[in-house]
């Protein structure tokens, strides 16, 4: 697998052609926020961004897609999906894409995630600079050792850039000449990963990660739900923002002639009042502590039930985005832990 | 260009295949009889307690149970209550029409297996009787394979009622006992008045030999597992059937989550003693 060293206007030639080539979503400056979005130029990118506004799985499930079509002849499947590059995703980020991979290639396997996740190709960018609430480095996921396809770590005034795929060996083709990342540059990206593992903890979870399923098990009675909850607008946002929620609602939409129209697959959010309710109107998770704590104990337990890992990357947008400031899964689980002493 | 790939394209997990309607007719006020077949002939190939997903184009999906026994082929049956907007729309369907069918989904009673050579305890509430139909038929199908069969019944009013013809054939069937209450009787009512656990004590059951059949309104669960356990039932011989927002019937969509089950995948049939320790399952 190649490992370059670029500078950066070598790195910015290299993006400029692959926007030749295929469409590239990548991390560019908004205000004073950042966002992936359809990159134009490879000087748009900002790949010194703290965090994106929300997580990169947009591009892998949609907000909103359509799943099926019908009309006269009834149902047909729609795969719609070209190839396209996601540049720039933190290893957090990474981290969570890589658990939405396995819940969606489980069991019954999903081909419109699965075709578009086999269009993309991910450039993994390592954090240059922490945000005001990352706490990745307490989660493992401040520093990736495999997944993506390529790997951009800045070093000094360069960019260290190894492949780690055939696919990401594929995009790095055009660069095929470029100077060999030498010794020393992989002693500094080693620097790099060590710094980003300690700073990217602006919350310290005081315990381990790997103890977060046994410590909820303990905890489905305690007074912080409740608590937390009653501050709790039950607006989502922190599904929303979050990498790794993945839940969703099914809709029919009928176009005017009342006979066409498209299934679409959309967004949703345990927190949300109506998530668990049922026609005739039982809802099955009615009170907003019950909500609240579903949310923790999906994220620190049943899904590492199945999948044996957290589905907590570090991130830090939840706390962010919550309106009412309830939303610190660190808070949280070292408020669980204090009891446990 | 031709693709070298020569791999099956892979299956479309929310892909609802046509199904005609053979036969929709209302049974009470609420609730509306349906038979389908599925428009390729393939047989269903439900076992019961199973349910699939109904698709009405433009309207949406709903998971729905299904009535028949997997003994009766050719066709399969549902009986729906209009309490939603997929629901209410069925109620519009005629003979002649078609609907989209994915499934059959998630765990069913287990007449092949635990029930077999046991004595069989149905207990069913309202509509909570349309699945477990499935289970009462195909056990009396395969008569033999089972000992006494038990069926308690019972419906707010006398005009819920359903499947009353069937009801007088199950109750008139040799070596089985069937029991109804109401919680409000009417004026021509002669039978059982109260709800469906005042019925429990009245059935003679041997614990040890007994397996029991569970489904109704979530509120009914908590009262007949008490009175179960009061008559020497254990909970790895009941079976529950619960209800949750099953999406999309395959895992994926996290509606149904019953604290980290899948009520569409590890239910919607559970064995109670797997359950009694889930705080958010009854």
């Amino acid at each position: 697998m190649s490992i370059k060293k670029l500078e950066p206007a070598a790195l910015n030639r290299w993006v400029d052609g692959i926007l030749q080539k295929q469409k590239v979503y990548g991390i560019q400056a908004r205000g004073d926020k950042f966002v992936f979005d359809q990159l134009d130029r490879a000087d748009q990118l900002r790949l010194d961004y703290d965090v994106s506004v929300t997580a990169p799985k947009a591009f892998l499930q949609p907000p909103c897609e359509t799943l099926l079509r019908f009309g006269e002849k009834g149902f047909e499947s729609v795969v719609e999906s070209e190839p396209f590059v996601l540049f720039g995703v933190h290893p957090y980020d990474m981290a969570a894409i890589l658990q939405m991979d396995v819940v969606f290639a489980e069991g019954n396997p999903d081909i419109h995630y699965l075709e578009r996740r086999k269009n993309a190709t991910i450039v993994v960018c390592d954090v240059q600079n922490a945000s005001e609430n990352v706490f990745a480095g307490c989660m493992g996921t401040a520093v990736l050792e495999s997944g993506g396809d390529v790997l951009v770590t800045r070093v000094g005034s360069a960019y260290v850039v190894e492949s780690r795929s055939a696919r990401g060996e594929a995009l790095m083709e055009t660069i095929a000449t470029a100077p060999v990342a030498g010794a020393r540059d992989l002693g500094e990206r080693k620097a790099v990963w060590e710094k980003n593992r300690k700073l990217l903890r602006r919350h310290e979870l005081k315990v381990k990660p790997e103890q977060l399923p046994a410590l909820l098990e303990k905890s489905y009675d305690h007074p912080v739900w409740e608590e937390k909850a009653k501050r709790c607008f039950s607006c989502g946002s922190c599904n929303l923002v979050c990498p790794t929620c993945y839940c969703f609602n099914v809709r029919d939409t009928v176009s005017y002639n009342l006979k066409d129209g498209e299934r679409e697959r959309v967004w949703d959010g345990c927190m949300l009042a109506e998530f668990a309710l049922v026609a005739g109107g039982h809802n099955f998770r009615k009170k907003k502590a019950e909500r609240y704590r579903h949310r923790y104990y999906r994220k620190g337990k049943y899904l590492h039930d199945m999948h044996k890992q957290i589905a907590c990357v570090g991130c830090g947008r939840c706390i962010t985005a919550c309106v009412t400031k309830i939303a610190n899964p660190v808070e949280i689980y070292n408020r669980l832990a204090e009891g446990q002493k | 260009m031709i693709s070298s790939n020569t791999a099956q394209p892979m299956k479309d997990i929310y892909l609802p295949e046509p199904a005609d309607v053979l036969k929709a007719s209302p049974m009470t006020a609420l609730e509306m009889f349906f038979e389908f077949r599925l428009a390729s002939g393939r047989e269903l190939g439900h076992m019961p307690g199973q349910f699939v997903e109904v698709s009405i184009p433009g309207i949406g999906e709903a998971p729905i149970s299904i009535s028949s026994s997997p003994t009766q082929k050719g066709s399969f049956q549902m009986v729906v209550r209009k309490v939603g907007n997929v629901s209410g729309a069925m109620h519009a369907l005629s003979a002649g029409r078609q609907v989209g069918i994915r499934g059959p989904f998630g765990t069913h009673f287990p007449v092949d297996g635990e029930m077999k050579g046991k004595d069989i305890l149905f207990i069913c509430g309202g509509i909570g009787l349309v699945p477990v139909r499935s289970a009462i038929n195909y056990v009396l199908d395969h008569r033999d394979d089972y000992g006494h069969v038990t069926i308690l019944f019972g419906t707010k009013t006398p005009a819920d009622r359903l499947f009353t013809d069937e009801m007088q054939r199950w109750a008139s069937a040799k070596d089985v006992t069937f029991m109804e209450t109401v919680d409000r009787g009417d004026d021509a009512w002669k039978g059982n008045v109260g709800v469906i656990t005042t019925l429990i004590p009245k059935v003679r059951l041997d614990p040890a030999r007994t397996v029991a059949v569970v489904c109704g309104p979530p509120i009914m669960y908590k009262f007949v597992i008490l009175e179960l356990d009061k008559v020497g039932l254990k909970a790895d011989r009941m079976y529950v059937s619960l209800e949750r927002h099953m999406k999309c019937g395959v895992g994926k969509c996290g509606h149904c989550q019953v604290n980290g089950l899948y009520a569409c995948q590890d239910g919607a049939v559970f064995k109670y003693s797997d359950i009694a320790s889930v705080r958010e399952a009854i």
